[in-house]
């Protein structure tokens, strides 16, 4: 496999050709937060966590979404990349009513461990409030939009992995919501499968297993790896 | 159709309009319609029908004439010369039509002097048939020469030597950002693909900006041609005009000058004889913003919801369906028979060095005169507002002219002899952008407008990505804190920061420019926001400010704590 | 370390806004370390204490709770006033938290409820005219007056507190450790 080098952070790195930064950056056990990306699924590029400086870029670049290249200098941890994730994180936090202390995910929820980490203790942004609703009509899933981060995973893990595209996003902006089908109840929705893949990959305490009550909800994050990695050695078939 | 073809159809279109003693052409555009064009237009054709004129004077529904504000507007065109008259009613419409039977002035109607400036001091190259042809008949653009340089392109020139004129002639993207377009449509030639397509990006939103909209409803073939031209040169067979949804008129003349044009052999395939295939299919926007910036139109063309995509990879690398593809704005591909037909040197010697050629600006807001101008680049602010467009009404002052709309900013007074290039733009915290030119008088308030362009991004944000989709509503509740007096200095720097959160970090063009209404009225009018602050005061008197629950001593706080009237959803 | 009953012990106060006092429920969970606060703290001013007046010249304060009605308001303003240094303690004043569920209506419609008649009585069952007004939201403590620091957590759990009195008695910024600067 051929191999390139590139400096991180002062570093003198290597990485295969091919890969994204942020594979190369997190194989030298640098931490850089994200909430939309997830290995396994195609890359957005919507939380902007994982923004780097790119030497002659003029503008920081999501290392998600970026090829990593030979000779390209990186910084990961620069004084106002790091207020950027933070003012990312507090807007996060704004958006919809995170009310972590009556979640279901209290514990184990992305957002709330990458505002810990990265020391986001308060969010100096007015609080939206927004009335968004609850969609309690699948049997044995739940979908809080009130805890909601639009980061799409739920839809991409079933368009690209169960192949079956029920999940959507409707309107735009901070209007923006995840629908299934055509807005339907997802109890209704025709082409839901129930797997609960979306349930597992989601960040956030929005998609749930019914009966959950708060800090239940633990996400099991290694399953799409595992479907994945099943796939590939034929696991299911014959 | 042959070359040799072309020149016999434009032959017999000029004798056919020269058999004619007199043509009158009313303007057919947007605004001229909704002012009653319709009506003028018909009165004429009555009129002409019921005095047995038939053969001597043709009325002619043409495109756009330029001062919008003033329409209808009418243009007697006879024996090689021309009067135009503005706002006309069927009633004048009746007087002109006797006048020019009788041969003397109408009684009460007097047209326009021939030095009106606001048509005179124009250089109109884009806009050259604008108001000059009726734009749903092919034949009276070719008779103006159109499809010439098509013609010339195909059976003279390479498609290299295609790309090095438009380089030569320093022609730069009229969408925005000021591309060299020669570079990007070289880019797309040397992209490897056996499949590339032209997209022509027609879904102008700006407030205020409607250059392109009035390119393709008043000379819609030349926008073909210029795509037909684009594609011999990067080796594109399919082109896409992406059409504002709520440009139903452009649409529909777009249409019908595609049908026209591939009836006559000048689109389609084998086009004029040669062995270049070129078709182009129209693709409708359905009111989204954010689908003026490239990649989520391109998504939109290809039937996924309209948000943008992370580049690299650029359009000219991996664009439509993974191909390269050639973006330029309406008004580029405009201007592109004329740099093609009339040659690289001469289009550059129109403009300033680094911004040649003309540009259309939507001139509109408190100025004496509104409607659609082309002018060499370079024109100072000073003479496009005071001397084109005769200044600002009501023995106003002038106070600020915002271009670029949402993404762009203000220039104020003190910068009115600028010259309106992309570099001295920009220099002034700006940008050309499409050519909107809204003009402000001191009954705007900054504060206010930098409000009005926030709510339009906030708005129009596709919520992909965090920055813009929540910046920009808490960027526009900080400015609505601001515009009602409960805000404080602590609130202004929040959004100051904001501003460069969003403008760093966001996905696509639309969040990296929204926070430019705000960052330039504060470089130039700072001491407003602090007026509205400090004092709660609006100079303007635009803004109403907030009540305080509790005046005196501890009412600012409550009066911050009771946030901005109306805010509870 | 100050000794109990020095005068130098620094002049600490907590203070209890629109919460469910769980928070200072949690800092009594301070148990044994209690007494060690309380040799170097005095407390002036506190739910736990009679005083009624918050007093001047007060070192450190703890808020619980949100700032949602006007009594609030004015209570948040005299604690920046007379303190030192000011700490949200607990998710309430952090975030709005549970107190700011109501944000999601407005004012009107919150109230309602409690403006109708009782069928019994005839009367409302809540005379809303001798409670403090309710501000059209329920605000973070750091969205009314500077806050110096934040514990948050729903409620902090004493390990947390303590983290934090410990730096502030110290002197120094609150500067809690990851795993214990979470939300909830």
């Amino acid at each position: 496999m051929p191999v390139i080098t590139l400096t991180i952070n002062d570093e003198l790195v290597s990485g295969r050709r091919g890969e994204s930064l942020l594979e190369v950056i997190r194989e030298h056990g640098i931490t850089l937060p994200t909430l939309c990306h997830m290995e396994g699924l195609s890359e957005r590029g919507g939380c902007r966590l994982c923004i780097v400086e790119v030497e002659g870029s003029p503008r920081p670049v999501t290392a998600c979404t970026t090829t990593a290249r030979e000779g390209m200098v990186i910084r990961t941890h620069t004084t106002r990349l790091i207020r950027y994730r933070r003012m990312i994180v507090e807007l996060l936090l704004a958006e919809r009513n995170h009310y972590c202390a009556v979640c279901v995910s209290v514990g184990h929820c992305e957002l709330q461990n990458v505002a810990a980490s990265l020391g986001v203790d308060h969010v100096r942004y007015e609080y939206l409030s927004p009335r968004v609703t609850m969609d309690l009509s699948h049997e044995r899933f739940g979908m809080d939009h009130n805890r909601c981060i639009l980061c799409t995973r739920c839809v991409r893990v079933c368009d690209e992995v169960e192949g079956v595209r029920t999940w959507d996003i409707a309107h735009r902006g901070v209007r923006s919501r995840i629908i299934a089908d055509l807005n339907y109840p997802w109890g209704e929705s025709e082409t839901c499968t129930s797997c609960g893949k979306c349930v597992q990959v989601c960040p956030t305490g929005a998609l749930f297993t019914k009966g959950a009550t708060v800090g239940e909800m633990v996400k099991d994050p290694g399953m799409l790896r595992r479907v994945l990695e099943g796939r590939d050695r034929k696991e299911w078939e014959g | 159709m042959i070359p040799a073809d072309l020149r016999v159809m434009a032959e017999q279109e000029r004798e056919r309009q020269e058999g004619f003693r007199c043509r009158i052409l009313v303007c057919a555009g947007t605004p001229c319609l909704s002012a009653g064009a319709d009506a003028v237009l018909e009165t004429l054709r009555q009129g002409v029908a019921e005095g047995g004129l038939d053969a001597e004077i043709e009325p002619v529904a043409s495109g756009c004439m330029g001062p919008c504000s003033r329409g209808p507007l009418v243009k007697v065109r006879s024996r090689g010369k021309e009067v135009i008259y503005e706002r006309v009613t069927p009633e004048s419409a009746r007087q002109i039509l006797f006048s020019v039977v009788k041969g003397r002035k109408p009684p009460t109607v007097s047209p326009l002097p021939p030095d009106f400036p606001f048509l005179a001091r124009q250089e109109r190259v884009v806009l050259a048939n604008s108001g000059a042809i009726n734009p749903e008949r092919i034949e009276e653009y070719v008779a103006a020469g159109g499809y010439g340089a098509l013609s010339h392109a195909l059976h003279e020139m390479t498609p290299d030597d295609v790309c090095r004129e438009v380089s030569l002639s320093g022609l730069r993207g009229r969408g925005g950002a000021g591309y060299p377009t020669g570079v990007k449509w070289s880019l797309a030639r040397k992209a490897p693909g056996e499949r590339k397509y032209v997209v022509a990006n027609g879904d102008e939103g700006d407030p205020g900006a409607y250059m392109d909209r009035s390119i393709m409803e008043s000379d819609p073939h030349r926008v073909l041609e210029g795509m037909a031209l684009a594609g011999y040169a990067i080796g594109a067979e399919q082109g896409f005009v992406y059409v504002r949804g709520e440009y139903h008129l452009a649409g529909r003349r777009l249409e019908g000058a595609i049908r026209d044009a591939e009836r006559k052999g000048l689109l389609g395939s084998r086009v004029l004889g040669s062995n270049f295939n070129f078709r182009i299919d129209i693709r409708t926007g359905a009111g989204a913003f954010v689908c003026g910036e490239e990649t989520s139109l391109m998504a939109s063309i290809m039937g996924k919801r309209g948000q943008p995509w992370n580049r690299p990879p650029y359009p000219a690398q991996k664009g439509l369906w993974g191909n390269p593809t050639l973006i330029n704005n309406v008004e580029t591909f405009a201007a592109v028979p004329a740099v093609v037909g009339r040659g690289a040197e001469w289009f550059a010697a129109i403009g300033t060095p680094k911004s040649r050629g003309t540009k259309v600006y939507a001139l509109c807001g408190q100025v004496e005169i509104a409607g659609l101008i082309e002018v060499p680049m370079g024109t100072t602010l000073r003479e496009v507002v005071f001397e084109i467009g005769g200044g600002i009404p009501s023995g106003k002052r002038f106070k600020a002219a915002q271009s670029g709309g949402p993404s762009g900013g203000c220039i104020p007074a003190a910068f009115l002899d600028t010259p309106l290039d992309y570099e001295s733009m920009e220099r002034l915290g700006t940008i050309m952008g499409s050519g909107g030119l809204i003009i402000m008088d001191e009954t705007s308030c900054m504060p206010d407008v930098a409000s009005f362009f926030l709510d339009f991004c906030r708005d129009e944000s596709c919520g992909k990505c965090a920055p813009c989709r929540v910046g920009t509503v808490e960027m526009h509740r900080l400015l609505r804190r601001i515009t009602s007096g409960t805000a404080t200095m602590d609130d202004l720097a929040k959004l100051e920061e904001l501003c460069e959160l969003v403008g760093t970090t966001s996905l696509c063009g639309l969040g990296m420019t929204a926070p430019n209404p705000v960052l330039s009225t504060l470089r130039y009018f700072r001491d407003e926001y602090a007026d509205h602050i400090r004092q709660r005061r609006c100079a303007a008197g635009v803004c109403a400010m907030a009540e305080s629950p509790a005046p005196g001593a501890g009412g600012e706080a409550l009066l911050h704590a009771m946030g901005v009237p109306g805010e509870v959803e | 370390m100050n000794k109990a009953g020095t005068t130098d012990r620094i002049r600490f106060a907590t203070v209890w806004l629109g919460g469910c006092s769980g928070c200072h429920m949690s800092f009594l969970d301070l148990d044994e370390r209690l007494v060690e606060l309380a040799e170097a703290a005095e407390l002036v001013f506190s739910p736990f204490v009679d005083t009624k007046e918050f007093p001047e010249g007060v070192d450190v304060t703890l808020v619980e709770g949100a700032v949602t009605n006007r009594a609030n308001l004015a209570m948040a303003e005299r604690v920046r006033e007379r303190s030192r240094i000011v700490v949200s303690l607990g998710d309430c004043a952090v975030t709005g938290n549970v107190t700011s569920l109501r944000n999601l209506f407005p004012v009107e419609a919150v109230l309602a409820p409690f403006r109708a008649e009782d069928g019994r009585s005839g009367k409302a069952f809540l005379d809303y005219t001798s409670i403090p007004e309710l501000l059209p939201r329920a605000l973070p403590l750091h969205q009314v007056i500077p806050v110096d620091g934040y514990v948050p957590g729903c409620p902090p759990d004493a390990d947390r507190i303590w983290e934090a009195v410990r730096a502030l008695l110290r002197g120094e910024p609150v500067a809690l450790a990851e795993s214990m600067r979470t939300f909830g």
